[in-house]
């Protein structure tokens, strides 16, 4: 109700007609209010459309959450049929009949007892409603279907005369009054043309199938001096009765969290700046089949319940037995949070409801449940209900009321196309926040996970791909092997790592051998350089020599000679002195 | 047909006897115009053969639940038996001999 007034107070700054909430969850969010208070609204469908639930929950709303007693002609169900027929969703009208709240009068037109015998008018009519609506002091009146009367009553003149003065009876009387109306063929609205004289709001139920899916929509035709939602809104009624959701509400003005939320595997949150994702953002994690998407998600939920926050799952592939049990393998005890109330399931075939049923059942459940976090696992089932188009609308959606309740978000998806750059993941890739893509890595005969995150808005994150490994202990990444070889994962990172192992002990080896060697080249070096040197040191000795017997020889001959000269002293001296200079 | 009946049909089993009941709104057009008329009917067909009971549903509003009306004036053969309605201010006089089946007499 806080929300139906702010969006008073945001969108409607003129003076508006007043107006009468009718409870009905989404209505008065479409209609800026509910209907218009003290006059006439006419709710035209065919058959089968929800007119008479439409129009019964207006007045047990009424009576209950707004102290507004109500009165509830019914013309073609009786007063017992109705009564068990909403009791399905917890409506006891008998209770309420019994405190005054609500006045239920059937009303029995059957033409083949009554002789029209002249001129005749609605008084009847009047004075039962009036009398009604006086004893319980209504504020709200609902004719259902007052068309009835045309098949009871054959004087159209008169009976179109009397309606249009019983609308206007009904505003002096100052209720808020409901007029149902069987959509006929043609152009018109009602096979009567009630719209007539109803003419300040009109309200169209329709109620269409598509693909073997029906889905229920509703659309404020016309609203007399008020803005109003003019797009057509599915609904759905269910065991809490009528929820229309307001698709297009919103104006991207939500509250933003820096707060970090851990996704329960402590090496993704390295990845993501070490602390894991915003709190309110939405999160895609998308991949090939059996590349462990569910896993992730299941992850993430189970760290969600263990620091005490709530988490709503949406299963639309597994139920909810057949996941806990999964999770079991990898050290995940789920079971242990939907005991405590943490953890809430909810599984789903996507064709059991139209794509905007789906929307509305997510809407209420997690306007019940109050989760930190949702996960909807996968998105992808959704094609099977509608085009991508609408899953995609649908999802835009679905991620504007998570963000504005401040609800984290993960959707798993399964893609078919491997190529990444041509993913579109049913077109949400640009929506979220951050989109985690697991995928095979096939290699050497074997199929490994790799991850990496595409994107994460706001944060720092890492751009390594990591392989995925889910063991018995869980979900781990760990960095890939990027060697010569390209990216390694799964047992050829293993063998490459062995292979390094390997290879050190053997450059290891190789070094001391090489070490060696040069220690013996060198002590062979050393042991040449002595053996030059003595070379050297005898070839000297050996110049010396003779040298030195020069040096002899010539200090010798000169002793010779003088010795001979002083022998020979006296004739033969200049003789011997010239042969010898020669 | 009967089971929204809060009146039950008397014990009287003479079967020439009529049982009319005429429900009006106080003293409106129509209202007069069908006291007369059927007044004029009865004396003419039923004479001293008939109780009529006129009800202004004003006073009674109650009356316009249990007896399931919606137009008036509304007039209810309740005995003999079938019970018939006709709505409207009788001036059909054809019509209202067939309704109280006189209609061959």
């Amino acid at each position: 109700m806080t929300k139906v007034n702010n969006k008073n107070k945001t969108v409607f700054h003129h003076k508006q007609i007043s107006k009468t909430l009718t409870g009905i969850a989404g209505l008065d969010e479409i209609t800026g209010g509910g209907l218009p208070t003290n006059r006439p609204t006419l709710i035209c469908g065919e058959a089968g459309s929800g007119k008479t639930l439409f129009s019964l929950e207006f007045i047990v709303r009424g009576a209950i959450e707004f102290n507004e007693p109500g009165v509830f002609m019914a013309f073609e169900e009786k007063t017992e049929e109705l009564a068990l027929n909403v009791a399905s969703l917890g409506f006891d009208l008998k209770k309420l009949q019994s405190e005054k709240k609500i006045k239920v009068d059937y009303v029995q037109v059957d033409r083949s007892e009554i002789e029209e015998t002249g001129e005749y008018d609605l008084d009847g009519l009047f004075i039962r409603l009036g009398y009604a609506i006086d004893s319980i002091g209504a504020k709200r009146v609902v004719l259902d279907t007052i068309e009835s009367l045309f098949a009871g009553l054959s004087n159209l003149g008169i009976l179109r005369a009397e309606l249009r003065r019983l609308f206007q009876w009904l505003k002096d009387k100052g209720v808020t009054a409901i007029i149902t109306g069987e959509r006929g063929d043609g152009p018109s609205l009602t096979r009567q043309g009630l719209e007539e004289y109803v003419s300040d709001c009109v309200i169209l139920l329709d109620h269409r199938v598509i693909n073997q899916i029906s889905t229920r929509r509703l659309r404020v035709i016309k609203y007399r001096g008020s803005v109003h939602g003019t797009n057509e809104y599915p609904f759905m009624i269910d065991e809490d009765g009528i929820s229309v959701l307001p698709v297009t509400s919103l104006s991207l003005q939500k509250e933003v969290s820096s707060a970090r939320l851990s996704s329960g595997i402590p090496s993704l949150d390295k990845m993501l700046g070490g602390k894991g994702f915003f709190i309110g953002s939405s999160i895609l994690v998308s991949g090939t089949a059996g590349t462990g998407k569910t896993s992730i998600a299941a992850s993430f939920a189970n760290e969600t319940c263990n620091q005490n926050k709530r988490c709503l799952y949406f299963a639309f592939e597994e139920s909810p037995k057949q996941i806990i049990r999964n999770m079991k393998s990898i050290d995940m005890e789920l079971q242990q949070h939907v005991d405590k109330g943490l953890l809430q399931f909810r599984a789903s075939r996507p064709t059991l409801h139209g794509l905007e049923e789906h929307l509305v059942v997510i809407h209420k459940l997690v306007k019940r449940f109050k989760p930190q976090v949702v996960i909807l696992d996968p998105i992808t089932n959704l094609i099977t209900v509608g085009s991508v188009s609408e899953v995609k609308s649908m999802l835009v959606r679905l991620i504007d009321f998570l963000m504005e309740e401040q609800i984290t978000v993960m959707f798993t998806a399964l893609t078919l196309n491997t190529v990444v750059s041509e993913q579109t993941d049913e077109g949400v890739s640009s929506l979220v926040d951050a989109w985690l893509f697991v995928r095979d890595i096939e290699f050497n005969g074997e199929r490994n996970r790799g991850m990496y995150i595409m994107k994460s808005r706001g944060m720092k994150h890492s751009n390594q791909v990591r392989e995925f490994i889910i063991t018995d202990k869980g979900i781990d990444l760990v960095d890939v092997y990027l060697g010569p070889g390209g990216v390694l994962t799964g047992s050829a990172r293993e063998a490459q790592k062995l292979h390094e192992k390997t290879g050190v002990v053997l450059r290891d080896n190789a070094l001391s051998m090489k070490d060696r060697e040069i220690d013996r080249k060198r002590r062979v070096l050393e042991s040449k350089i002595a053996s030059l040197q003595t070379e050297f040191e005898s070839a000297e000795e050996e110049l010396n020599k003779i040298y030195i017997e020069e040096e002899l020889i010539k200090k010798v001959s000169e002793s010779n000679i003088r010795e001979m000269t002083r022998l020979r002293r006296g004739e033969r001296e200049a003789d011997g002195n010239k042969g010898r200079k020669k | 047909m009967t089971e929204q009946r809060g009146v039950t049909d008397g014990g009287d089993c003479n079967g020439d006897f009529y049982k009319l009941r005429l429900y009006v709104t106080g003293a409106s057009p129509n209202s007069s115009r069908a006291i007369s008329n059927l007044r004029d009917i009865c004396e003419k067909h039923l004479k001293g053969k008939y109780e009529l009971e006129i009800i202004d549903v004003y006073q009674q509003p109650l009356m316009a639940e249990s007896e399931q009306i919606i137009a008036l004036p509304l007039l209810i053969k309740k005995f003999p038996s079938p019970e018939r309605r006709m709505i409207g201010d009788l001036s059909n006089t054809e019509k209202v001999l067939k309704g109280l089946s006189l209609a061959e007499s």
